[in-house]
């Protein structure tokens, strides 16, 4: 039995603009000692995902299952909840800063944790903080305890954090964008801890992030989140190297440097739509190239392709992988499922025309100059002259 | 609710020519037959006198009518030329650097400083009350308190990106204040003045009641108020005291709730909060 | 890939012809270049009298040359003075000392006054898609500013060639009146293109540009401004922390570190050879996308974190993190300079720079300084 079983979450909110329909039924599991990345942009409803799991989203309309060791987390009494988190299932934000009290010091906020899940003297939990404290690598830390989170650096922050987590031994561990905020080096110091702890206490880690890096490193699977959805799960190297769904190879041939991208990156057109409304059918579909005439109309299941690799895709599941030539399958395989001069059809040049200029609609060159530049090109005058002229001239 | 009854005063105010018409007695007439008893007593509410009269025998209803008129006059134009001299002079001071900052942000704390009621008082002796004066001191002594939020907020947002991107495109400081600052400027310094309109009032009636304000017989909320405390009329003609206070105490708690709902309708978090 | 300027005139033209010369680091080829350029902010305490307790070092002593037509890529980890040498560049902030000579002319002490018409010809686009543009404005008339302050262009002929540059970028033309929260992060950043575009600068300063924006929008905005600068011939200062998005787009890349720059290079040799043990650490730190290139790579672990630039170290200011580190770096700033058989454009300030191929070993160095960074100022 996985250490956490989620089924069909769900999770909405009210809010004067309309319901904003956060999470639309993602299921997935994380097994004792392994690590799950959750990936999406902005608004792909990731954060909200794992809040509700520890009953950080008051007001939210949640439904679904979350079984954390048998017990369902989403029908726990806040007390009961409150027992739990801590204790069982630690996070981790993205800013140490917030997430710790400006005006208690560190130990005192690492003891008061301690001691409101143990019943322990206050002299134990202490030289518990600094042995905490020591593991993580802040140097020092029997003198650093006393210090206020003001007088830490970034990276020791999330060092702090990382060892507040970890006070309880929990069984799990929610990671929300810990490196976001951090600058490469000390980010790869941070990863490198949290592995180490991990796999020396064999705890359950969740890290959920927008940055395809940190999920090479830390992953073993990988769960991809859009509008609200699962679009695709699989092994960390399947995803990376065998992605089937048009969303998640846009994101990686998005990243600058990535083998998928190369020279030339190829974005993802368009905007992520409002959860408040999502488009109709696959709710990627308007910003798809590989857009069918029934991924406007119906919703496509996670499908299975291999192994525990889903991809909530229409195209057929042995097309897999980057490069031109399965793009020309997709393309292919594509154009047969849609209606000619159709709406479909009509989305994908739209869509394959903006991958490949970027948006970026060059006029002819008269029309360009017509941009800011007229006033030079037609007055060959003043076109060139040095900026001390120009602004004896105004 | 409140946007009613303030409403409902500026028409008043407005038509109170014409309401004291209607009803019979000018502001100042005084109704030696009907309206004081036969002990020279003033009479209490009643079909001649609907709210009652004062110990001259005038209508306390016109009278209060014609002091909403000076209530506001007074309140809304002191707010206002507060308001104007606290944005220039914060803007200025918040935005044109440390060394006119200084200069002016003192200028604002010796402005806070002083003690108003005396400094009042004393200017009134020496000069004579008249309306306009008191307009006058009562937005000298306002607008140093506009002043220090509009500089704290222009101080704010002078290190916004977008101020930054104004000034790389070359915008000079009097663009950048008016163009960029100043539309952020609009929400606060909005909610200011309907909490400083009913401030004003207060001080005006302050001013009246103890004299140095509106001149009798013009009738004022204040000095309605100086009328029934003398000799402790008060204690005989309830009315006298009560109607005026009244209408003070609602006026001042109609405008400040104006104030909270305008603060509400332009908050920018409320707009935001979806916005990312 | 170094773009050249495409002029509209026979004048520009010229200048073209100009840039196209045998490349070399002739001032005639130099766009902008700084010299020895300090920035100093004071830092005042005191409840009556203010006094000037120290100065926050943010750049000091950097050299460096802008060519036409290229990206200067320039990284650095936070704090590092980058962002403060960009508004430098652009004389946002005035200069403790140095020079800065733009286009051949000393424009490191012109009055704001003076400066107007070179601000014409160098623009920003900036970090913070939500904080650069006013939330109160509507976007035709924030993207308009450019002509209204220098006097370009007024009324429809304005509004015509606002709604130009927004069809350049990629935004719908027809959404002229809308506000800026109407937008989504990566259109807000096509509108600071617009508006960083309107006059048609030879120079655009970009702080940060996608480093707020999802990855696959960041994509859409690099190939926006690659494609803007082939097409308009302009040159870029590529300011980021992120090394893989400063690797795909610049010619050439430095590498700032505290206040001062510890290496410049063509892109190929500083991602390839870098020479600094700092360059180095940084480009082994950096999150690769790909999981069998991440779990083969060596990564240089620094300890200890930056130090305040209050009270930076002596000599060479990396020396307390550098696992290379010997005596005389505590003492002797090192000079940037070719070292080792680099070429004239790899220069490196490093006494011990790092051979090629070389492994710089990872065994932990105790930070020898480990104070929390600055008093409250950073």
């Amino acid at each position: 039995m996985p250490l956490l079983e989620v089924r069909d979450l769900t999770v909405s909110f009210h809010t004067t603009d309309g319901l904003v329909q956060a999470v639309r039924g993602v299921s997935f599991d994380v097994e004792k000692g392994h690590t799950l990345g959750v990936v999406g942009e902005s608004g792909s409803g990731k954060t909200v995902c794992t809040q509700t799991l520890i009953g950080l989203t008051p007001g939210a309309d949640v439904s679904g299952r979350a079984l954390f060791d048998g017990q369902d987390l989403l029908r726990m009494s806040s007390a009961e909840l409150r027992k739990v988190r801590g204790a069982r299932i630690a996070a981790i934000f993205q800013d140490p800063l917030s997430s710790l009290h400006p005006l208690y010091t560190v130990g005192w906020q690492i003891v008061e944790m301690i001691r409101a899940h143990r019943h322990i003297a206050r002299s134990a939990a202490r030289a518990r903080a600094i042995e905490l404290l020591d593991m993580v690598g802040i140097p020092q830390a029997a003198s650093r305890v006393d210090d206020y989170p003001h007088q830490f650096s970034g990276g020791m922050r999330q060092r702090a954090m990382i060892a507040m987590a970890l006070a309880l031994d929990p069984d799990l561990i929610i990671a929300d964008e810990p490196t976001t905020a951090l600058d490469a080096t000390v980010q790869a110091q941070v990863i490198e801890l949290m592995m180490k702890l991990q796999a020396e206490f064999d705890t359950a880690l969740i890290i959920i992030t927008h940055d395809m890096g940190v999920i090479a490193e830390t992953a073993d699977e990988v769960m991809v989140m859009y509008a609200g959805k699962a679009v695709e799960k699989a092994d960390r190297r399947t995803l990376f190297y065998f992605p089937h769904h048009p969303y998640t190879k846009g994101l990686l041939e998005s990243i600058p440097g990535s083998t998928a991208a190369g020279e030339k990156l190829r974005p993802i057109p368009g905007q992520p739509p409002s959860l408040i409304s999502i488009p109709t059918g696959c709710a990627f579909h308007p910003r798809c190239q590989y857009v069918m005439d029934r991924c406007i109309s119906e919703v496509p299941p996670l499908f299975d392709i291999a192994g525990g690799h889903t991809s909530a895709c229409f195209l057929p599941t042995q097309i897999l992988g980057l490069g031109e030539d399965v793009d020309r399958e997709r393309a292919s395989a594509a154009a047969v499922g849609r209606a000619e001069n159709g709406a479909a059809a009509r989305l994908a040049a739209r869509a394959t025309e903006e991958i490949e200029t970027s948006g970026v609609h060059l006029p002819d060159a008269g029309a360009l100059a017509g941009a800011g530049m007229s006033d030079r090109s037609r007055d060959p005058g003043t076109s060139q002259n040095s900026p001390d002229d120009a602004g004896t001239q105004q | 609710m409140c946007g009613v009854f303030i409403l409902f005063l500026v028409l008043v105010a407005v038509f109170a020519d014409p309401l004291s018409h209607l009803i019979g007695w000018g502001p100042t007439q005084q109704d030696r037959a009907t309206g004081t008893t036969a002990d020279g007593l003033p009479v209490g509410p009643g079909r001649i006198h609907l709210l009652g009269a004062d110990q001259l025998g005038r209508d306390v209803l016109v009278r209060l009518i014609y002091g909403a008129r000076v209530s506001l006059v007074v309140g809304v134009s002191a707010a206002v030329a507060a308001v104007l001299i606290g944005v220039i002079i914060g803007l200025c001071a918040g935005f044109l650097g440390p060394a006119v900052d200084s200069v002016l942000a003192r200028l604002m704390d010796v402005v806070l400083a002083f003690p108003f009621l005396l400094f009042a008082i004393a200017l009134v002796t020496v000069v004579g009350p008249s309306e306009p004066l008191e307009i006058a001191v009562i937005a000298f002594f306002s607008w140093a308190a506009v002043g220090r939020i509009v500089r704290g907020q222009t101080l704010a947002i002078r290190e916004r990106e977008y101020v930054e991107a104004a000034r790389s495109l070359g915008a000079g400081n009097l663009r950048i204040m008016v163009v960029d600052v100043l539309p952020n400027l609009i929400a606060p310094v909005l909610v200011y003045v309907t909490l400083l309109i009913p401030i004003s009032i207060v001080f005006e009636a302050t001013l009246s009641f103890l004299g140095v304000g509106i001149i009798p017989p013009t009738p004022s909320w204040g000095n309605m108020l100086d009328d029934a405390q003398q000799g402790g009329l008060y204690q005989v003609a309830w009315w006298f005291l009560t109607f005026p206070a009244a209408a003070l105490v609602l006026t001042t708690l109609a405008f400040n709730l104006l104030g909270d709902s305008v603060r509400d309708a332009l908050d920018p978090r409320t707009e935001r909060l979806f916005a990312k | 890939m170094t773009a050249l300027p495409h002029g509209t005139s026979p004048a520009a033209a010229a200048t073209a012809a100009a840039a196209a010369a045998p490349a070399s680091t002739d001032d005639d080829d130099a766009l902008l270049t700084l010299d020895d350029v300090v920035k100093h902010f004071p830092i005042r305490r005191g409840v009556v009298i203010k006094s000037e307790v120290g100065q926050v070092r943010a750049v000091d002593g950097v050299s460096l040359t802008v060519r036409r037509g290229e990206t200067l890529g320039l990284v650095g980890e936070t704090g590092c003075g980058k962002s403060t040498l960009a508004r430098c560049m652009t004389r946002l902030y005035p200069l403790t000392s140095g020079r800065i000579t733009f286009d051949g002319r000393d424009i490191s002490r012109l009055s704001p006054r003076a400066m107007r018409p070179y601000r014409r010809q160098m623009q920003m686009i900036f970090q913070d898609p939500y904080g650069s543009l006013n939330p109160h404005r509507r976007i035709g008339s924030i993207i308009g500013d450019p002509f209204a302050i220098h006097g370009v262009a007024d009324g429809p002929e304005r509004k015509r060639k606002v709604q130009e540059l927004m069809e350049l970028v990629g935004l719908n033309p027809e959404h002229f009146n809308r506000f800026p929260s109407d937008f989504s992060g990566g259109q807000r950043q096509r509108i600071g293109v617009a508006r960083a575009l309107a006059l048609r600068p030879k120079l655009i300063v970009c702080d940060e540009p996608v480093s707020a924006l999802d990855v696959s929008i960041q994509a859409q905005i690099i190939n926006l401004l690659q494609t803007l600068q082939s097409e308009l011939g302009l040159t870029y200062v590529f300011i980021a922390h992120d090394l893989s998005v400063v690797e795909h787009v610049s010619d050439r890349v430095a590498v700032m570190y505290l206040g001062k720059i510890v290496e410049i290079a063509e892109r190929a040799a500083l991602y390839g050879t870098p020479r600094h043990p700092y360059t180095a650490a940084l480009l082994s730190a950096a999150s690769v996308a790909d999981p069998d290139r991440a779990a083969v790579r060596q990564r240089i672990v620094l300890h200890g974190d930056v130090p305040s630039p209050i009270d930076p170290p002596s000599g060479c200011r990396f020396h307390p993190r550098c696992p290379k580190a010997q005596e005389i770096c505590s003492r002797v700033q090192p000079d940037l300079v070719p070292v080792l058989a680099d070429l004239p454009t790899h220069v490196t300030a490093c006494h011990f720079p790092m051979a090629d191929g070389e492994k710089l070993g990872t065994a932990p160095v105790e930070p020898a300084d480990d104070r929390p960074p600055g008093t409250g100022v950073w």
